[in-house]
């Protein structure tokens, strides 16, 4: 008993009292900034170094972080100006919003779309069931950490549940392979309505660095609506806590 | 003429005309000869089509010596039906199950030759998903049990069928796929060294640095590249930060498994400090963008040597007070102690390696038998359990992280007395011709093997990828026989096996 009080002791306070201002170490690869206008040629030049096609030279310069794996190349290729800063806020409720270009300061929630039975239902309390469909375990290892004792999402109300019925919505991560196409459907249809998508990582938003395998099998899109777009190689936790948040309305 | 080629891990490539080509039945003979010695092991055995035939290596880690043995077999299409190795060579079976899948190629006698992943490019397409051939007991008293592909927990997604007799367990059968990505052929079809380098890093997320640094090593031995010291210290501390990292997660997982919450939520506190380390120096928890090939982005500097001694020694010795603490409690022991035990005589016979063979005195570490980057000059201690049991796998994590730690501090001190001369890292490079390499890392489970082959204008033809779990699935399954049904997610969770690494 007494060595359990040390322990507790040295154990001390670990979770992070402020979900939505903690700051991150400055090397953290979150969202890019575009200071100053990138040239045609240094585009061409980026564009052909970036491992996931995320660099989008229509209308603009720009880097689309539903495509981007945050391996910060660019900002290597054009150091004065691209720099990924350590702002963990990256999601948004609609695809073409993850899109940064030059001067852009945040990422922005589009409210008008959010659905309103979202935040009439979800907002106090948000059980979700996680499917990974071909993800790396580095994603599923963030969305544990979401939970734990250092960020408890649950203080919000937000929990991962082991059966889909329990669930208010499904969040998904990996590329979504052909094999696990069928299984993502039934989990889906065994959600109760109203529920809600969430996508997690980039390989979950795009295909990230597998969107040109042919082992994939995407058309779970084609017939159902994202509600959370959440960047990241993985998403961090605070990322994943602070998109759920915007979304239900925190 | 010697029957088989021997090289060393990771050092330099070999031309591919250069490997023995021998006969099906010489081939044979060799194995039985090679793998009847428990020192020596299969790193990897595959085959490629180059065309107009087959072509079959076999590559062997000699674990007393250091040395690597490669032997191949050609084969014109259609490839006559084989004699199946695996009733005499057991840990080959998965191997020539896995040819089976791609090849169509028929091995005679082989007891278990079932799909391993439904890869996309698989010869029999009519093999789905849903027609695994489940292993079936009949009697009265016989039920079933199927869980997943999709878990309770928030996890990758594989499916286990149980054959139960009322709560014990006759049998498990592991079926998998569901994570296939085909991330081998993208290693083939992106000529671009930075594509290949963050895929490496998507092989498993949770061994991120361990794949990429297998990649590295590969391509930097095809170029004929020796990585600077500097820079091979700083992979080794990359590795072993991984390592630690991984194991407190598990020893916490664990505890919450058998309902230990003072362990589970110290442990998860001391994780996060581990891999928030690991942000710190590169950016990202998991490592990923610190390994890169010819250099790295990241040189390590004042303040992260600085932080990195700080962490571990703060959080290192709060993981031995609390480690100590979960194995002398009774009401833990009770639950891990001989529970889910692989003997010797079975982690031989099924090629288990990394942390499940070491678990049941089997001395398998590539950082010591074959080792690489800076583990050549510098030999981690080895940690060797004789139990093979749940209890056995936990305390290993323990001592693993301990010598661990004690390593990273030895290989700070060296980095800083040295001369630094690590560059940014190239993506275009040129491989050499005809040629193929090896590559053996020693992630946190065990053995990563990266093999690739080149054509005649250094373009990477056939990139292999096996994860210690390719070969430690097997020692789950036999884990969990004779146990009750409710010890399996302690089974399941103490060899914290890949899923995506064994898919690919």
């Amino acid at each position: 008993m007494i060595k359990e009080m040390k322990i507790l002791k040295r154990h001390g306070i670990q979770f992070v009292p402020d979900l939505k201002e903690a700051v991150l170490t400055p090397l953290f690869r979150g969202r890019p900034v575009i200071k100053e206008d990138i040239s045609k040629s240094e585009a061409e030049h980026i564009k052909k170094i970036c491992p996931s096609d995320a660099i989008v030279t229509e209308g603009g310069f720009g880097i689309d972080l539903g495509k981007c794996v945050f391996c910060k190349e660019c900002q290597f290729a054009c150091p004065d100006k691209i720099k990924f800063t350590n702002d963990y806020k990256l999601s948004s409720n609609k695809r073409e919003n993850l899109v940064v270009r030059k001067g852009y300061k945040e990422i922005k929630f589009d409210e008008q779309s959010i659905r309103p039975e979202i935040r009439k239902l979800f907002k106090n309390s948000l059980k979700l069931r996680q499917i990974s469909a071909g993800g790396d375990n580095s994603c599923e290892f963030e969305l544990n950490a979401a939970g734990n004792v250092n960020f408890d999402m649950g203080r919000y109300g937000i929990e991962f549940v082991a059966s889909p019925r329990h669930a208010d919505g499904i969040v998904i991560t990996g590329p979504i392979t052909e094999n696990m196409a069928e299984a993502l459907q039934i989990c889906y249809d065994a959600t109760p309505s109203p529920k809600i998508i969430v996508l997690v990582g980039t390989d979950a938003i795009s295909g990230g660095m597998f969107k040109d395998s042919p082992a994939l099998n995407r058309d779970f899109f084609n017939n159902h609506a994202v509600d959370l777009y959440i960047p990241g190689n993985p998403a961090h936790p605070l990322t994943f806590i602070n998109a759920i948040l915007a979304l239900i309305g925190r | 003429m010697k029957k088989y080629l021997e090289t060393y891990n990771n050092t330099h490539s070999v031309r591919i005309n250069d490997i023995p080509v021998l006969t099906y039945d010489e081939f044979c003979l060799l194995a039985e000869e090679l793998f009847s010695e428990q020192h020596k092991h299969c790193l990897s055995y595959h085959a490629i089509d180059s065309g107009k035939e087959i072509c079959f290596f076999c590559i062997v880690a000699d674990d007393s010596n250091g040395k690597i043995y490669i032997f191949s077999h050609r084969s014109a299409k259609p490839v006559p039906e084989l004699i199946s190795l695996s009733p005499k060579i057991e840990q080959l079976q998965i191997f020539e199950r896995e040819i089976t899948e791609n090849f169509g190629i028929v091995f005679v006698g082989h007891p278990w030759n079932k799909p391993v992943r439904y890869s996309h490019n698989r010869h029999d397409t009519k093999q789905v998903m849903n027609n695994y051939p489940f292993f079936k007991i009949g009697g009265h008293e016989i039920h079933e049990v199927g869980v997943g592909p999709i878990h309770a927990g928030i996890i990758e997604p594989g499916h286990f069928r149980f054959i139960c007799n009322g709560e014990k367990v006759l049998h498990l059968e592991i079926h998998l796929g569901y994570q296939h990505r085909g991330i081998e052929n993208l290693f083939v079809n992106e000529n671009e060294g930075l594509k290949r380098c963050v895929l490496s890093e998507s092989i498993a997320g949770d061994t991120s640095v361990g794949n990429a640094l297998a990649h590295c090593q590969l391509i930097e031995s095809l170029s004929e590249f020796n990585a600077p010291e500097d820079l091979q210290i700083e992979r080794c501390i990359a590795l072993e930060l991984e390592r630690i990292a991984v194991h407190i997660g598990d020893t916490s997982a664990l505890c919450a498994d058998v309902g230990y919450q003072l362990g589970q939520v110290v442990c998860e506190a001391l994780r996060t400090t581990i891999i928030n380390t690991t942000q710190f120096w590169c950016g990202n928890r998991f490592g990923k963008g610190l390994v890169r090939p010819f250099g790295t982005n990241y040189p390590l500097k004042e303040n992260t040597i600085a932080e990195i001694r700080k962490i571990l020694s703060d959080s290192g010795e709060r993981y031995f007070t609390v480690a100590e603490r979960i194995y002398s409690l009774p009401s833990v022991l009770g639950r891990f102690d001989g529970i889910g035990a692989v003997t010797t005589d079975q982690a031989i016979r099924i090629g288990a390696v990394g942390m499940a063979a070491r678990t049941c005195n089997v001395k398998r570490d590539i950082r010591a038998t074959h080792p690489f980057q800076y583990y050549r000059k510098r030999r981690p201690e080895i940690v060797i359990q004789q139990t093979g049991d749940a209890l056995a796998r936990g305390v290993l994590r323990w001592f693993e992280a301990k010598e661990s730690i004690k390593y990273i501090f030895d290989l700070l001190d060296k980095w800083e007395k040295i001369k630094k001369s690590t560059k940014p890292p190239v993506y275009n490079y040129k491989l050499k011709p005809e040629s193929f390499a090896v590559s053996a890392v020693e992630g946190w489970r065990g053995e990563i093997c990266h093999v690739a082959f080149t054509d005649a204008n250094g373009e990477i033809v056939q990139y292999k990828i096996k994860d210690a779990s390719m070969h430690n699935w097997f020692a789950l399954a036999l884990s969990v026989r004779n146990q009750e049904i409710s010890d399996f997610p302690i089974c399941n969770k103490s060899f914290n096996l890949s899923y995506c690494g064994h898919d690919l």
